[in-house]
This record gives C-alpha cells, structure tokens and sequence, in this order.
C-alpha cells in the first residue's frame, strides 16, 4: 500500500513525499505560507500542522507513509491556523486594503479561508522602513513574514545569497547582502527566482500598480477551499 | 578597539587557526571579539570573506547570539544574571543603582565608554548570587550595595579585572549532599581501562543494564541512543561523533558547572567510553558562553589526558582507540542547549533547531552520526562502566536509576548541589536545603514543573517528578504571578524565532503578563492566555516553545489566586488607562468634574 489518508481521502506517494507535497499533488490544499515544492524544507510558519495519527505535525515536514491517517481540514487544526494567522498579522504591518498584493496574498487568502475576521490580538506596529533603492523591486518588510522563501530561492536557484535572516525572537528579520543592507547595492535582479517567490507584499515590482483590478485577481477567481463565497462576505 | 574599515591583525591570526573553516565561524567570531571587543562591519566583512560566505550570512549568525555585539560596546561589558531567584536577592535594584552611578542603561553605556551594563539569562551562580558575567570571562558573585558602589569606582579608573578584590570572583563549588558521582575522586582512566578490557557490545550492555537515562530533562535511555548512533553507518572516511552538552542554560541549574570545575576528568571519561563503543574518533564539548570562565582550566584538564595517555592518538596505548576532543564555546543562546540547535551551532550556524527526523544520531554534526549527552549523563556512564552496572541499578528507583543532582536556590537557608538517589521527596530535599514556609518548588527549571505545598510528597524521578537538575523554591511571601511572567520574558527573550507560534507566541505572553501587572487584566486576558498556551503545545517548531508556557499553565492551575487579584473585570479592559488618556483633553478645557471622567469601577 503506498497511499496514506487524508481527511478521508485515500492519497498515493512516492518514496521521499512529504505528507504536503503528495496530497498537493493529488490535488488537496493543505494551508501553508513557507512551503514550495520546488525549494528546500523549512517548516517556520506551522500553518500547515495537521494531526498525523492523533498527534499535531507539521505536514511540511513529515514524511508520507502509507496507512498513516492525516487530519487537516478540522475545525480544531483549523482554529490554530487562525491563531497563527492572527500572530503573523500583528506582528508586521499589513494594511490589505492599499496593499498592491491584495487578492494575490497567500497570507490574506489564507486568513479569508481560516474565517479570521479580524487580529484578534493588540498589533505590534513595528517599524520598518521601506526600501526602495532597487530600480526594479520594492521590498516592503512590513509585510514580511519570515518564511525564508526569497532566502532559499535566493540560495538554491539564483545561487546569489541576496538574502539572509538576523536577529532572534520577535526581533528575527530579513537582512540584504549588500554593504549599505539595501537591496539597490546588492546583486538582486526583477529576473531572479527569488523576486517571483514572496507569498505576500513584501518584493513587489515597482510602477506597475493594480494592472489586474481588484476583483479580477488569483484568490479572487481561485479562493482557497473555506473563504467564504463572494456573495457571502 | 578596531577602527571601523581597518580591520585588525588579530581576526587573521584567528582565521588561520581554524583554518578558515565555515563550520568554525562562531569560535571565529567569539575568539575576534575578544580581540576587538565588538564585531565591526568591517570585521565581518574580513571574516566572511576569509570563511567563504556572504558579510549578511554571517551577520545573521553574529546578530544569533546574545553574546556577539555588532555595536560598540563599553571597555568592560557586564551583564547581571536576570533569573528569578536572581531577582529575589535584589539583582534588579543593583543593577540599576550601578547604571545611575556610571550614568549607563541597558544598552547605552557611559559616556566616558569605561562600561555598558545589561541583563542577561540566568549564568548559572543561582547559589550565590546575585551574580553578574563580565566581559564573558569572568563573573563575579554575591554582589551587594557595597560591591556596586566599588565596581562603579573601579570601572571609571578603569583598574584591570584582575585587579578586583579576589574575593568578588570567586567561585564556590557548593556541594551540599555528595553522594556516587560527587562523593568520589575525579577518574583517571577507571572508566575508560574497563570498556577497553569490556570491548564495546559488554560497555553497551552493562550501560543498558544500570537503566542510566538523559539527565537532560528528556530522560531517554543512554544506551538506546548509543544503540542508534551505531546503528546509522558513518559515511566513509568519517567516524562517528561524541558531543557533550555542557550549554547548562536551564535558569536556575549550575550542577553542571561543578561537574566541570570539579569532575571533568569523569566527564571525559564518560565521552571517552561513549567513543570506544561507537567508533568515534571526534568529540566535543558544547560549553555554554557563560561558562567561558572555565575554559582554560578545562583545556588544562584536555591536555593532561592526552599526556597521560588517555586522550588523543592510541588511547591507552591500544591501535585504532583514537578520540580527540575539542571545546566549542558558545554565545549566550538558551535554545542551543536543544540537540539539533546545539550542532547547527557547532557547525558555525544559527543556532536554530533542525527537522527532525533525521535525528542527530542518524545524521548529526557534519551529517555524521552524533550522540549527545548531557554532563551529568557522561559522568553518570563513567560511573555505570568503572563501578559496575548493577551497582548503579542498586541506587535510586526501579524506572529511575542512580542519582540525580538538584541545584538548589532560591528561599532556603542552604542553596547549593544535592546528590540524591532517584526517588528522594521533594519534601525531604525543602528540609535539607532549609526552606522555611515554602509555597512552591520550580522543578526543571522555567520549562519544568512548579508544583505546590500539596505536591511536596512527590519522588524525584522519570515516573513521577522528572527534573533537569534546577529546584527553585519560593516561600510564602513570592507573588507566582510574578515568578511566571518572569519565565514568560526569559522564553520571548529565547526564542530562536525561526517559527510563527514561538517568535509572536511568547512575545504575545509576555505583554498579556505585562499588562496584567500593570492592572488592566480581565477574564478575557486570562482565556486569550490559555489558548495561547493551547496553541503552543504542539504547534511549534521545538521543545523551546512547547514548554514556554508550562510554568504559565502550573501556576494558572495551582495559583489561582495570583492571577484573579490581577483580573479586574469579566470583561475586556484595554492596555492602557483610558480614563488618563483623556487628561490633556481635560487640561484642554479646564474641566475635572465626574462628566470629564470616565465612569470608574469599584
């Protein structure tokens, strides 16, 4: 047998999955924000715990096995994603109305999923200043929420290690390797990997504002299973 | 001090004594700042660019650890030991009557740079403090207000260390209950002579027979993990790997430092056996930062063995018995002390704990299979393979074998080191340490348990009361309220914040505790706290977050009261005074009758 259970559904693997790569491709939705199929593990936002056998793990990091019986779309897992959602929210500065992202954000999808309807905790109101030294590219750490995808693409495509992560705590950030730490001195380019990868609004390119309207936009077309239906909201 | 842009001679010298190796950029960077006092972007740049990586990687690596500084820093850098029992002895007001005199804060340091002033985890002295760690080197113990104002005299003079009154640095071992491991003499070769006339597969199942588990807190079977280590192959042209986890960083533990002052020969002895058996020719002990101080004594004690032929190249004459052992210092990162952590920083990295599986035996410090064990736990082996299995076995409970070392602090008349055999009350260790009136006991550290009076019965050991060797006693007059929130900025503090529950968690506990001191708690703080602390176990990255808010949960549970003095309504109250924000617009207007203030409870 070469098929573990999720939520019900049978789902084949293969030697090496991990219980979100292979229902992902058997066409499941697992909530994530820091997982990519195309680059390394990293297991940072927790978005995607599930119970595996009765006990919660992280679905990015745990590999297939057959019989084993995966809960993920449970009201319980489901109100810990919101927690999660609701932390990463208040910790940076996300303002989606304005936000050029909005309606292509994977955090901002998810949370509709989740059916966060709100922080629910105080906001941390960081400060963090805008970079817009690159040409092409803005990076807006405000909105950023450390799942290191820009670093691994970065590292494991581009082969430019344009991005690192400093600090510990609730003062972790993303740094830039360049000698002024802004991303206009460093050897990021709009055509690297890593320009392509941010869930949210953090690398954005620049001058071209709200080319798809809102309305018309990913998760607007394509919610993530659980958003409630437009005509709902 | 460097120069910003001319980096010195010295970060050469360091480099090319480990050979400019990736895997050693934390030694690199700790030895450097010894030298240069702080890690200028131009010392970075150096080092990156001798170690191959990029001047943000290793900026991320030095921006890790609490004990690297990418700012200047004062001439001399001190750090107060900032645990509760800490606290308790007034570490809090002599830090600050210290500041006041050198015009310093945490952070700032005084303006003629003669020193900066911080706090810091708890260093390990929780017997005699309160204690503060100076320049990473040295640390100084039973400050007072007389000491405070010396050290402010003596800072500005700017008078060497080593001319402080020698009675401030002084170290005491402690040691009030000897008994197997404390009671005997350090070992020269006893353990390491048996396990070569044993061979391995005897060691291993004598070490198995005695029933030793971690002494780590996690309490695994010694010799299963032995076991598993052997079972995952080496890759070729390597050998696997012996680590001992000196990072003692659980607050209120210090038994391990005197297992190193005092029993290092046993402890090596016990890495030494653990080589024999698994074929491992490399090992390490992970010393944690605030230990620096015993670094050259214990590179003494290295040097010995290998003239002694218990160390090094042919131990005990016999061909093949290689094991060398190296001491990794670390920079002040409590989650290192986590296995996974511990090797990624041993391998020059954050110290951010891996995925697991594979395990650290499977694939652990440079991908090579790796056994970590605690001190205690090698000394404990040593003991097992020289004295015999069931000598040990004959000690302690049928499930928890042997003795245990408790460190004792807080509200007692004798705080120090206890050897207990396993199964000893914790009634029994409160009446020899002298504690008078105890309300709770903190078994394990803020990670462990915080049990009350009720619970003073319990046993010590894996099937009742399991401890990493701290005991904290608090007497009647403690608020446990306080001794939580406490351990709820030790955890934000610690966090590596590589994961979403952990980083904003225990920041999110931490100011729900703030804004319950500050007497704006309702019900509502308090249900947002337990679902916090829901979350918390089992969604998190490591044991790190899942054990943040254990002393959260004990006392919310067994101190009940603390808490609901602090919950003012059953409804929301905001962090802040609403009432008093409406000050200036009372100012304003000139009013200050009942109609310009809010209504006002109670």
């Amino acid at each position: 047998m070469t098929h573990f259970v999720l939520d019900g559904v049978e789902v084949p693997f293969v030697d090496g999955d991990t219980v979100i790569g292979a229902a992902t491709r058997a066409g499941h939705t697992v909530p994530h924000l820091c997982w990519s199929a195309s680059l390394g593990q990293s297991g940072a936002c927790r978005l995607c715990t599930v119970r595996v056998d009765g006990r919660l793990a992280a679905a990015c990091t745990t590999r297939a096995a057959a019989g084993l019986v995966v809960e993920n779309r449970t009201a319980e897992l489901d109100g810990r994603r919101r927690l999660l959602l609701q932390m990463l929210f208040v910790e940076g500065n996300h303002f989606c109305p304005s936000c050029e992202k909005s309606g292509d954000c994977l955090l901002q999808a998810s949370a509709s999923a989740m059916g966060m309807t709100g922080p629910g905790f105080e906001e941390f109101y960081p400060r963090r200043p805008v970079d817009t030294s690159h040409p092409e590219v803005w990076l807006d750490l405000n909105r950023c929420i450390l799942c290191k995808l820009c670093v691994r693409a970065s590292h494991e495509i581009d082969r430019k290690d344009v991005f690192a992560i400093g600090g510990y705590g609730i003062g972790t950030h993303l740094l830039v390797n360049s000698p002024s730490g802004r991303l206009g001195d460093s050897a990021f380019a709009a055509a690297d990997a890593a320009a392509g990868v941010c869930p949210v609004g953090a690398i954005l390119p620049r001058r071209r504002g709200f080319a798809t309207p809102i309305g018309s936009r990913r998760f607007d077309l394509a919610p993530l299973p659980g958003a409630p239906d437009r005509d709902d909201a | 001090m460097t120069e910003p842009g001319r980096p010195e001679p010295a970060i050469d010298d360091v480099l090319a004594r480990h050979g400019a190796r990736r895997d050693a950029l934390l030694q690199i960077l700790r030895e450097t700042q010894e030298h240069t006092g702080w890690l200028a972007p131009a010392t970075i740049a150096r080092i990156a660019a001798g170690v191959g990586l990029t001047p943000a990687i290793v900026t991320g690596v030095a921006s890790f650890y609490r004990f690297l500084h990418l700012r200047p820093v004062g001439h001399v850098h001190l750090l107060w030991s900032d645990n509760v029992t800490d606290r308790m002895l007034g570490s809090r007001a002599l830090a600050r009557e210290l500041c006041r005199r050198l015009d310093a804060a945490p952070g700032r340091p005084s303006p003629d740079g003669s020193a900066s002033v911080g706090y810091t985890s708890c260093i390990g002295l929780g017997d005699q403090g309160p204690s503060v760690l100076v320049d990473q080197r040295h640390v100084l113990t039973r400050m007072d207000a007389q000491r405070v104002v010396e050290l402010a005299d003596l800072l500005r003079a700017r008078v060497p260390v080593a001319d402080w009154p020698a009675q401030w640095l002084r170290v005491d071992d402690g040691v009030r209950r000897a008994d197997r491991l404390l009671g005997a003499a350090p070992m020269r070769g006893e353990a390491v002579r048996a396990a070569f006339a044993l061979g391995p597969a005897a060691t291993l199942e004598a070490l198995q027979a005695s029933g030793l588990r971690g002494r780590g807190g996690a309490g695994f079977a010694t010799a299963a993990k032995w076991r598993a280590c052997l079972a995952a192959p080496p890759a070729p042209g390597t050998t696997r790997v012996v680590v001992c986890n000196a990072d003692e960083g659980e607050p209120g533990t210090f038994k391990d430092r005197l297992l190193l002052a005092r029993h290092a020969d046993t402890v090596l002895e016990g890495m030494t056996v653990a080589a024999r058996v698994l074929g491992a020719q490399q090992g390490f002990v992970y010393l944690r930062g605030e230990y620096r101080w015993l670094l050259e004594s214990l590179e003494a004690t290295l040097r010995r063995r290998r003239a002694e032929g218990l160390l090094g190249a042919r131990i005990l004459g016999a061909d093949g018995f290689d094991f060398e052992v190296a001491i990794h210092v670390g920079a002040g990162a409590y989650v290192c002390g986590e296995e996974s952590s511990l090797i990624e920083s041993l391998e020059g990295k954050r110290g951010t704990p891996r995925i697991r599986p594979p395990f650290p035996v499977e694939r652990g410090y440079l991908g090579r299979p790796t056994v970590v064990n605690n001190v205690e736990t090698f000394c404990a082996a040593a003991h097992v393979i020289a004295g015999g299995a069931s000598r040990w076995a004959a000690i302690g409970t049928a499930a928890s074998t042997g003795t245990k070392l408790h460190s004792v602090s807080g509200d007692v008349a004798r705080p120090g080191v206890y050897e207990y055999p396993f199964g000893v009350t914790v009634a029994q260790a409160l009446a020899d340490a002298g504690a008078v009136n105890p309300q709770a006991v903190q078994v394990g550290g803020p990670s462990g348990t915080c049990i009350g009076a009720a619970e003073f019965g319990r046993r010590f050991g894996f099937e009742d009361l399991p401890t990493a060797g701290a005991l904290m006693v608090f007497d009647a007059s403690r608020d446990m309220f306080e001794t939580a929130r406490a351990f709820a900025h030790f955890f934000a503090h610690e966090s590596c914040g590589f994961c979403t529950p952990c980083r904003v968690g225990t920041e999110l506990v931490a100011r729900r505790m703030d804004k319950l001191a500050a007497g704006h708690g309702s019900l509502f703080d308090a249900h947002e706290l337990q679902a916090l602390e829901a979350l918390m176990h089992g969604t998190t990255h490591c044991g790190l977050g899942a054990s943040a808010t254990n002393a959260l949960r004990d006392t919310l549970v067994r101190f009940r009261p603390a808490y609901e003095r602090r919950l003012q309504s059953p409804s929301f109250v905001p962090a802040f005074d609403l009432d008093a924000e409406l000050a200036p617009a009372r100012r304003a207007t000139g009013r200050d009758d009942p109609g310009a203030h809010l209504e006002r409870r109670g």
